[in-house]
């Protein structure tokens, strides 16, 4: 696709006195309803998640005598084939997808930002750097993460690794190709000329060009990353069993799906609300921030 | 036109190189030690070395890059650390099923896409866009095994109109063949199918401002032939691009699709190999959907010059 000269955070305020990043994200919330339905949603997950050791039983304690029983009023989410609490095991499991998700996306943008920045400033790096990135591209990301995950014993961490890194190209090309429409800037050109020192330049004029798309971009890789990590636990390629993440809960709900269809839908569907609250706030953020990738979609 | 497809061809030399020499080292620098991973817990010293052998493990690192590429370059994807059979054959084994799927998944997502989109953006800001759009914002938030689950009860459980899953080869009746694929495909397709119709969506509305269009609308063309002759041609450069970009998320979602309705293709194959932690399996496995996604990306590329002749490279 073609590059369109990227103005992005400069467009965003037209209507505005210019404003700090904080207020830019913080005054659409109030004003705009895709960007307050999702943050509200995302509040209240988020809510449970940090509260769920406080609100919910043990979601590790077996009681057999209820085993697969519907959701009731002493059970509201019903319970598993050891009769855990599945309320307790969906709430806990929250925790387990945010935590993926937020982490992913913070590490991913942060690497993803200095590779960017690196090819946007020196061409030799940018040809190699981008060879590669193009070649990890080419490999779908659920069996890149799978691929490591044989390779090594199953651990969170090694969950987040396996995901962060086919997400890193994706944050790679949208900064590179701020950070090089950005250079070619009238505005850049004279500060050089005025002066400004290339570090400088980078703090004061490239980094900030830069914050819009990354945030809305790192907002779609914590909805992509929630999503693979529930299909790596799915097919039991993700975090150890004994964590209770939402994969986990529908990969042992499998084998009781007629008998007990709500180990299934009730965590498949916190975690499309998640996901959905997630992509809300992106979609609002992006029509906010970046004003052009907007029209594009 | 044939110089601008041998460039493109070319141009997908480099990238198959990095995966291949990414795929190399994935092993190689993979924390702990891999081959005793891959041998199990259990595993004796002597089973240590037979694992380290059948990768190749034991071999100073540029003989083995150079036996990986010389074997690669033979079409020789190793041998399974489980079953000893080439992994070539397994692969081979198992690429109808997931063939079939693919495809099945690509037409249903296309035919029902494409009209949706091209609907909503006619009917801009009315009822029909705006439920368009929730479906495609939903689309994007649904994983892939929870709508299976969704299908499979209202359908297969509820309705009992089709199978809970299982799959036919096509020689044993058509039918029976369509009749596994319908729901997989569905619940394959739901992401790519939003996708598919926001992007048609939001070019049509591009291509629908535009003046001749006005002209044609003003001289008394049928809507119809205005939308889908002068509209969805000129759209279809960011259409048929989402529609490649998208195969990756068919090739990712196979996995799990196959996994849920128990269809023997790469998808099971794969799992079936994390498992049992056999990664030539894995490793050969990365090699055929990379190559496949080239080879997809390089025909969008191609289809461009067709579908607009301003576009030469």
């Amino acid at each position: 696709m073609v590059a369109v000269p990227s103005d992005t955070a400069l467009a965003s305020g037209t209507d505005e006195a210019p404003r700090s990043l904080a207020q830019r994200i913080w005054t659409p919330i109030r004003r705009n309803p895709t960007i307050f339905a999702g943050a509200l949603l995302l509040t209240i997950l988020v809510s449970l998640a940090i509260l769920a050791p406080w609100i919910s039983p043990d979601p590790l304690k077996q009681n057999t005598i209820n085993r697969l029983r519907p959701p009731s009023e002493k059970f509201w989410f019903g319970t598993d084939q050891f009769g855990r609490d599945n309320f307790a095991r969906t709430l806990h499991g929250a925790r387990v997808s945010l935590i993926v998700g937020i982490t992913v996306a913070a590490i991913s943008a942060v690497i993803g930002l200095a590779l960017g920045i690196l090819c946007g400033y020196f061409r030799r790096v940018d040809a190699i750097v981008m060879r590669i990135m193009d070649g990890i591209m080419a490999i779908p990301s659920i069996l890149l993460a799978i691929a490591l995950i044989t390779l090594t014993r199953p651990g969170l961490g090694i969950v987040i690794v396996a995901i962060v890194i086919p997400e890193v190209p994706r944050v790679v090309r949208v900064v590179r190709s701020v950070v090089l429409s950005i250079r070619a800037q009238p505005y850049i050109e004279s500060a050089i000329a005025g002066g400004t020192k290339g570090f400088k330049l980078l703090v004061r004029h490239i980094l900030p060009n830069t914050l819009a798309p990354l945030i809305v971009q790192a907002t779609f890789i914590c909805a992509a990353g929630m999503l693979i990590e529930a299909g790596l636990s799915f097919l039991g390629a993700g975090v150890p069993l004994e964590i209770p993440s939402w994969g986990n809960i529908i990969a042992q709900g499998r084998s009781f799906f007629l008998r007990a269809p709500w180990c299934i839908f009730i965590p498949g569907a916190f975690l499309a609300l998640t996901v959905l609250a997630v992509n809300l706030l992106g979609d609002g953020l992006r029509d906010r921030l970046d004003p052009r990738l907007a029209r594009r979609m | 036109m044939t110089a601008y497809i041998i460039r493109r061809l070319f141009a997908t030399l480099p990238v198959m190189a990095v995966v291949t020499v990414f795929v190399f080292f994935l092993l190689r620098l993979a924390p702990g030690d891999p081959a005793a991973i891959i041998a199990g817990d259990d595993a004796t010293a002597a089973d240590l070395e037979a694992v380290r052998a059948k990768l190749g493990l034991n071999l100073p690192i540029h003989e083995q890059f150079g036996l990986w590429i010389w074997r690669l370059a033979q079409g020789d994807l190793g041998v399974s650390i489980f079953s000893d059979l080439p992994v070539t054959r397994l692969i081979a084994q198992r690429v109808e099923p997931t063939l079939a799927l693919t495809l099945s998944t690509l037409f249903v997502a296309v035919s029902l896409a494409i009209p949706v989109g091209v609907i909503a953006a006619w009917q801009a800001r009315k009822l029909a866009d705006r439920a368009v759009m929730v479906f495609a914002v939903l689309g994007f938030a649904i994983p892939g095994f929870l709508a299976a689950y969704i299908l499979i009860w209202i359908f297969a459980v509820k309705l009992q109109l089709l199978p809970v899953q299982g799959y036919r080869p096509i020689g044993q009746g058509f039918w029976p063949f369509v009749e596994g694929l319908i729901l997989p495909s569905i619940a394959l397709g739901v992401t790519y199918m939003a996708l598919i119709a926001r992007i048609t969506r939001a070019s049509m509305l591009e291509v629908l401002s535009q003046d001749y269009i006005r002209t044609a609308n003003s001289k008394g063309l049928a809507t119809k032939r205005v939308l889908l002759l002068h509209a969805l041609k000129n759209a279809a450069v960011p259409i048929v691009t989402v529609i490649g970009i998208g195969i990756a998320l068919l090739i990712s979602g196979v996995v799990i699709t196959e996994t849920v309705f128990n269809i023997p293709g790469l998808g099971r194959l794969t799992v079936d190999a994390v498992l049992k932690h056999d990664y030539p399996i894995v490793q050969g496995l990365i090699m055929v959907f990379a190559a496949a996604k080239v080879l997809v990306n390089l025909m969008i590329d191609i289809s461009y010059a067709f579908l607009d002749p301003r576009i030469r490279y």
